[in-house]
């Protein structure tokens, strides 16, 4: 199995069937140094559902987020809007800083670890569990006060080490298939794989609702899918490869707009 | 779609996946075709039974759906139908069938004079390439149908 | 169920025919589906929608397990008079979910 698979995904990669960049660039934000977001990348009528807030299954989670935002939790009683009033205003261009430094952590941390953070420490609630119907809620109601924005890693010397890390991650071969992040999404994207585009792999729009997952879902379960696909062995959630990658991947794509809660195949 | 895959598959169970799959390689099953698949008589018998013995005229009925989808589980189609729909003329019900999912029927829509227009838009699912037909059922019992062929394109990486 | 998004346009003209948008998140388990283990996993799905212009029926759906999940629908009424529109998704359990919706008609 492995070895036809392989060969498969060679001739994929080698460019077989030479087809350009799959969809017309409808994107208004093409960047001028070539960085296209996978928006740009999808069919016109999947294009259309995520345009379209009253038909974008990814505010079914937003609208969830926001009832979730003014619940209260923890033996204080205390909800998100205790603390930080109207996430519309406070909560603007939040998402897009992230992953950023923790100090208890010590090292940075994404936003659904950001959101635990505070309700372990300031609600005294318990932890939400990895892609739980609440998290994704919160972080998509909270990450979607930065659409529009650009992303804006933050400028913290302290990040360094993690962001080599998380980019030395990306270029490294790994798995049964032996293949790197990079050699996709750098050196094959707009090029096919079995019969899907290949993207950039930038991370403007999380947390989305993937057609394949029919749900909302993070940026670390995409990332696992394709360590999966890859035939790699997939860390836990919260593993801090997947967070230096995450944080990687945001300085890779800084400046790109935030577009959650976006819609991809 | 994809056949069901067992944790550890047998060298004779891969050999066969992989030449089914365009994507080989999955540890656990995600979706499998049943042991019944819908085949296009299927669809026939379904469109009889909504129709009866009538005959069903090709026209008035619009059916849009995008040629190719990048993802079967989640394909926008809209039915349109020419129709006054006034209290005198106007279309009761729009059904529409599929060729190749496990089974035929995908919506039926009640309509009437106060939907002012006939048109419907609906999200659907779908298993493979195929064939679909919109039938549409007018206040004077006559009906009208459009078909349109999709075709259908899977992931190229299974999830787990 | 949980969860429904709809959509009415906010300046509504006495007469004229308007579009409403409807999503509900429901997972719409086929029954065709296998899980980890090779068990079945039984059908469970949203097999009807309705709705209603101040208590009289506009819209009625029957829906199949090809339909999408998450459904969204979409369909058109007249505008009549303000009042409430209410939407009710029914699922193979029997349990009912129903928004309302007001809107204002000039």
């Amino acid at each position: 199995m492995t070895d036809r698979f392989r060969q498969r995904a060679a001739a994929s990669l080698a460019g077989l069937a030479l087809t350009l960049a799959a969809a017309a660039a409808a994107s208004a934000e093409t960047a001028a140094d070539g960085r296209r977001s996978g928006f740009d990348f999808m069919s016109r009528e999947t294009q259309g559902m995520q345009r379209d807030d009253s038909a974008n299954p990814g505010m079914l989670w937003v609208r969830d987020g926001e009832a979730l935002w003014s619940r209260k939790a923890g033996p204080a009683e205390r909800a998100c809007a205790d603390c930080h009033g109207d996430a519309k205003t406070s909560m603007r261009g939040v998402a897009a800083r992230y992953p950023a430094f923790s100090e208890e952590a010590g090292r940075p941390i994404n936003l659904e670890q950001r959101i635990n953070e505070c309700r372990s420490e300031r609600q005294g609630a318990r932890l939400l569990p990895h892609e739980s119907q609440e998290m994704l809620g919160l972080s998509a109601y909270i990450a979607h006060q930065s659409r529009g924005l650009p992303i804006a890693p933050p400028e913290d010397e302290r990040l360094t080490p993690f962001r080599d890390k998380g980019r030395a991650f990306y270029e490294a071969r790994q798995g049964q298939l032996n293949l790197s992040c990079a050699l996709c999404h750098d050196d094959n994207a707009g090029r096919r794989l079995a019969g899907a585009p290949i993207p950039q792999g930038h991370p403007t729009g999380y947390p989305l609702y993937r057609l394949e997952w029919q749900g909302l879902g993070s940026l670390q379960r995409r990332l696992r899918n394709c360590i999966v696909g890859m035939r790699a062995e997939a860390f836990a959630y919260g593993a801090p490869e997947y967070v230096d990658l995450e944080l990687y991947l945001a300085t890779r794509a800084a400046g790109m707009t935030v577009e959650t809660p976006a819609v991809r195949p | 779609m994809n056949p069901a895959c067992r944790r550890r598959p047998s060298r004779r169970d891969l050999l066969a996946a992989a030449a089914a799959l365009p994507a080989a390689g999955c540890l656990s099953a995600v979706a499998i075709r049943p042991a019944r698949a819908a085949v296009p008589e299927t669809m026939e018998a379904a469109i009889r039974e909504f129709a009866g013995e009538a005959a069903i005229r090709d026209g008035r009925v619009k059916l849009e759906i995008p040629a190719l989808v990048e993802n079967g589980n989640s394909v926008t189609l809209s039915v349109a139908v020419e129709s006054p729909m006034s209290a005198a003329d106007h279309v009761k019900t729009i059904a529409v069938f599929n060729e190749k999912n496990p089974q035929p029927n995908v919506a039926l829509f009640h309509l009437g004079p106060r939907s002012g227009r006939a048109r419907v838009e609906i999200r659907i699912r779908l298993a493979t390439s195929q064939k679909l037909v919109a039938v549409a059922r007018m206040s004077d019992g006559s009906l009208w149908q459009d078909s349109a062929d999709v075709i259908v394109t899977l992931a190229a990486c299974l999830e787990d | 169920m949980a969860g429904a998004l709809i959509n009415v346009p906010k300046e509504i003209k006495r007469g004229e025919t308007f579009e409403i948008k409807t999503l509900v998140r429901h997972p719409m388990e086929t029954g065709y589906r296998r899980g980890p283990s090779g068990e079945a996993i039984a059908r469970d799905i949203i097999n009807r929608f309705a709705c209603t212009y101040d208590g009289e029926e506009i819209f009625r759906a029957e829906l199949f397990p090809a339909v999408a999940a998450n459904p969204f629908i979409a369909f058109s009424t007249v505008a009549t008079q303000s009042g409430e529109l209410a939407f009710t998704w029914t699922d193979d359990a029997g349990h009912s979910q129903t928004e309302t919706v007001k809107i204002t008609v000039a």
